[in-house]
């Protein structure tokens, strides 16, 4: 068990998915105008991946048997797009509510990387089914914080700060980020 | 000189230039960013990228292109993903067996072309309207604007961080390397001012005071 809560401290930390391994950076720039959006994606970019993540490990696990595992990234992709569809009628028609409140988050997922770079690396990582969850959640937490962070510093930007017009927009996002990449350096060697 | 004038007002040099130059995916449309960020540490990762993308965005925006009249409208996003994933197996199976170094030091991000929003944005945008043959040449452009810029990136950021270009040491020895040009933070710095850079040049501003959608 500590074994895997440090797995998952260190996949938000030391090892954050978006600020240190670079991924889900598109939707991460265009939905964080601000926090209450960013909140939302995060939520269900936590959901889906962590959902995904066990859903793609006994598929690995029976391509692996069948030795076809070289598809494993179209069952993959393919898995992906189907858990989200039905994760969305499934909301749409027991928790409405829910479901209003994701909006258009959810079928923009399918194509954030996060969620297939997870299911990629725990088949590069070798990991065992309790820690590709424990990863997973931890992967999808870490994004996330990054998210809801960066909205947070654009929100106060754009009332305060009047960057020069070339940085306007998406290009100071990207400085921040850096900035963010540089503090997030220091978890390094934590756990 | 003649030929030259005409061939501006041809087709395919507008698809070309628009790809390259005016709406570079990476600079101007900021889309693709997550492999251009993550393997731009070394030249020989972001050429190898480059290629791979390159390959995938041509072939599967011609495929799409030529199947485009046979998709029914509800299901092309899986149909595109079907495609767009055979291909880039096709593309890390020949990587694996020509350059086992590259491969891993790429490692997932091979497989992460798929998620790469040019590929998906160029079938969606341009393949599923346009004949084949201009879905290629679009296919190119966009994948040769996006390569450009990764080589632009790694070039820098290999200099700083490790002294060296296509693992040729460029600078003296007293060079120390900063080494976090190598990780993400480097990345993103560079590829900001870059960014700065390219508006700057090309006049092309974005929107209004410190807001965008």
């Amino acid at each position: 068990m500590g074994h895997l809560l440090e797995l998952f401290l260190s996949t938000v930390l030391t090892n954050n998915i978006a600020l240190v391994f670079i991924l889900g950076m598109c939707p991460l720039i265009a939905i964080s105008t601000n926090v209450k959006n960013a909140a939302g994606m995060g939520v269900a970019v936590v959901l889906v991946v962590t959902l995904t993540a066990a859903i793609n490990y006994p598929m690995y696990l029976l391509l692996k048997a069948l030795k076809i595992e070289f598809i494993s990234l179209l069952v993959f992709i393919i898995l992906i797009a189907a858990v989200v569809q039905l994760l969305e009628i499934f909301l749409d028609k027991y928790f409405p509510k829910l479901y209003n409140a994701f909006g258009i988050f959810l079928p923009l997922i399918t194509v954030n990387c996060v969620v297939l770079a997870v299911s990629l690396f725990f088949v590069n990582r070798g990991y065992n089914f309790g820690e590709t969850v424990s990863f997973s959640f931890g992967a999808g937490v870490g994004w996330m914080l990054a998210i809801v962070l960066v909205a947070g510093l654009r929100e106060k930007m754009a009332k305060i700060s009047n960057p020069p017009r070339g940085l306007k927009g998406k290009a100071i996002v990207f400085v921040v980020l850096g900035i963010l990449a540089l503090a997030f350096m220091g978890f390094t060697g934590l756990v | 000189m003649k030929k030259w004038i005409r061939m501006k007002y041809t087709k395919w040099y507008n698809i070309l230039k628009d790809g390259i130059a005016m709406n570079n995916p990476i600079a101007i449309a900021v889309l693709g960013i997550c492999s251009a960020l993550a393997v731009t540490n070394r030249v020989e990762n972001a050429i190898a990228m480059g290629i791979g993308v390159t390959f995938v965005v041509m072939m599967s925006s011609a495929m799409i292109s030529l199947l485009r009249n046979y998709i029914p409208a509800k299901v092309r996003m899986v149909t595109y993903m079907v495609v767009i994933s055979t291909f880039v197996i096709i593309f890390q199976f020949a990587l694996q067996a020509y350059f086992p170094a590259i491969a891993d030091s790429l490692d997932a991000y091979v497989g992460l072309i798929i998620t790469n929003c040019i590929v998906m944005g160029r079938a969606e945008a341009f393949a599923v309207k346009n004949p084949a043959r201009y879905s290629l040449i679009d296919g190119f452009a966009s994948g040769m604007g996006y390569m450009l810029v990764l080589i632009a990136v790694a070039s820098v950021r290999e200099i700083l961080a490790f002294g060296t270009f296509l693992n040729f040491q460029v600078v003296g020895d007293g060079w120390i390397n900063w080494v976090s040009m190598a990780m993400a933070p480097g990345g993103f710095f560079v590829l900001g001012l870059m960014i700065w850079g390219i508006r700057e040049l090309t006049k092309n501003f974005e929107g209004q005071v410190g807001e965008v959608e």
